[in-house]
């Protein structure tokens, strides 16, 4: 398969078969070296799959698979030096400090990170020296990511990196998904959060069933992305106090409608609002069950 | 590859460092066989024969035990915990990984068989193995086969939290009916032909002959053979049924 300079990742008509379950259907994603790519779907939608066949853990039924110009299945070690794995649930020795940790991964890559530049990039260095079984679930966390970051990584897979976090632990390992996106990495992220989604995410798939039901920049899903074309949604308070909501493709004529009405009956469109379906409303719509 | 030899090194020097801070595997590795060995030490004194028995009783359950059931706790916990798996994902080579595992399990043994055989001469009245290259030989094909089971039993465990119930099912045993036809010419045939098909009688008999009695390697080459065989399954099942992550629920 060729491998565009500009692509990090391309999947064309990925199928993964368990016996006679489909956990992934035909699947295409395309993702460019640089950006953030999310993977947005409810659990058991396959993204796991998808993304533990691209890190080469799991050998794929059919379809064509490259990352960095690599087929994962093979298991390179020149590619696994240029990847860097957040696993949904990886574990690490407990009786291992996060340096030494570090320090012992490091060795695994030829061009590994300073150990402490990762350290104090994760928010680490106050625990640095003390052993892993006596972390937090955030600093645990953390720790997984310094070890993905190591050795340097072209590109990074962070599979649900903050299911079962605080706000503010959340906060800080969006932080930290900031800062690596400016330093040029590309990230692919699965992740069951709209906001994450939204909040870090250059482009999103929205994946249920083993199949994208669409795909692109999270503020322009709305936008034609569901049944039908572009589509805003007018909302209203009724005299009585009622919340009123009309979808429409066409605002101006529904609105000019509906303030004519109002005028001629000497009534007031309270709170009136005209906006686009959020990166929610078009996830709950194609992942409702049908 | 000198790359993946130096790789193996750093890992074994990591196996090392993790065992020592862990109490409990340096509890079950050390401790457990030496006190077998005070405990029969305090009940046998006063009976040499017994004593020359006791000794490579002891150094045979202790090759068992660092290899065996060190091993399969270790697969198991570190495979649960996700460790292996994210092992798995870096480009640690594979043969550097097992092969500083293993040099971790040679090391352990060792440092028993030392222990055991410095306890024989100075509290045992028995002197400086007879045959330290037939010692060697056992000890070595021991671990090697010993090793490779436990791997490869540690696919048949489940989880972490049943591992001691199924080691210690296979473990103990073993131990017994070996312990027992080593030590009685009066042991009913049944039991000793599954004790001289097992690996640790076997061993047991090797090592008593290298360390006590002076019997030749080649008048225990049926035995090594044994320990062999079920060095080359253990291999087998070990490297074929390998999981490098936990089974999915």
């Amino acid at each position: 398969m060729s491998n565009d300079r500009g692509n990090a990742i391309e999947v064309r008509a990925l199928c993964k078969r368990y016996g006679d379950y489909e956990a992934v259907r035909d699947l295409d994603i395309t993702v460019r070296r640089g950006e953030v790519f999310g993977l947005l779907g409810p659990n058991g939608a396959g993204k796991t799959t998808t993304v533990e066949i691209l890190e080469g853990y799991r050998t794929r039924t059919s379809g064509e698979v490259s990352v960095l110009g690599h087929d994962p299945a093979h298991r390179s070690i020149a590619l696994r030096r240029q990847i860097g794995i957040v696993l949904q649930a990886g574990g690490v020795y407990g009786h291992i400090t996060p340096r030494e940790a570090l320090s012992h991964w490091a060795h695994f890559y030829p061009h590994p990170r300073d150990v402490s530049e990762v350290l104090s990039l994760t928010g680490l260095q106050a625990k640095a020296d003390v052993r892993s079984r006596t972390l937090s679930g955030g600093q645990l966390r953390r720790l997984d990511f310094a070890l993905a970051l190591i050795g340097d990584p072209e590109l990074i897979f962070l599979d649900e990196p903050t299911t079962g976090f605080d706000p503010e632990a959340r906060r800080a390992a969006w932080e930290t998904m900031r800062s690596l996106r400016a330093l040029g990495k590309t990230i692919l992220l699965t992740t069951h959060y709209l906001d994450e989604a939204q909040a870090l995410a250059d482009r999103v798939a929205i994946v249920k069933d083993g199949r994208v039901l669409a795909i692109g920049p999270p503020r322009e899903l709305g936008v034609g992305a569901g049944a039908g074309g572009t589509r805003y949604l007018v909302a209203y308070r009724s005299e009585e106090g009622e919340l009123i909501e009309q979808e429409t493709e066409d605002p101006t004529t529904l609105l000019h409608e509906l303030t004519a009405q109002a005028l001629a009956d000497g009534r007031r469109l309270q709170e009136l609002s005209v906006g686009r379906p959020t990166l929610e409303d078009v996830y709950l719509e194609l992942t409702a069950d049908a | 590859m000198p790359d993946a030899v130096l790789l193996s090194w750093r890992q074994y020097r990591l196996e090392r460092r993790m065992f020592w801070r862990n109490p409990s595997a340096a509890f079950f590795n050390f401790v457990l066989p030496l006190a077998f060995l005070a405990g029969g030490g305090i009940l046998l004194s006063g009976s040499q024969h017994d004593l020359n028995r006791l000794v490579p009783s002891i150094a045979g359950m202790s090759v068992m035990s660092t290899t065996f059931t060190a091993l399969a706790y270790n697969t198991v916990f570190l495979r649960e915990r996700g460790v292996l798996k994210r092992i798995h994902g870096t480009p640690l080579p594979t043969i550097s990984y097992f092969g500083g595992v293993a040099a971790n399990a040679v090391t352990n043994t060792a440092l028993q068989i030392a222990i055991v055989v410095l306890a024989g001469r100075a509290f045992f009245g028995i002197g400086w193995p007879l045959h330290w290259g037939e010692l060697l030989v056992f000890v070595l094909v021991g671990v090697v086969s010993l090793a490779a089971l436990g791997v490869a039993f540690a696919h048949m465990i489940p989880n972490f939290e049943s591992t001691a119930a199924y080691v210690n099912a296979v473990f103990l045993p073993v131990v017994f009916v070996s312990f027992y036809v080593f030590d009685s010419s009066s042991a009913p045939q049944f039991l000793r032909t599954i004790a001289e098909a097992l690996p640790l009688e076997p061993l047991i008999r090797g090592l008593s002959g290298a360390m006590v009695t002076g019997a030749s390697l080649s008048s225990n080459l049926d035995g090594l053979a044994v320990i062999a065989l079920w060095g080359v399954l253990g291999i087998y099942l070990a490297v074929r049924g390998f999981s490098w992550e936990a089974a999915r629920t």
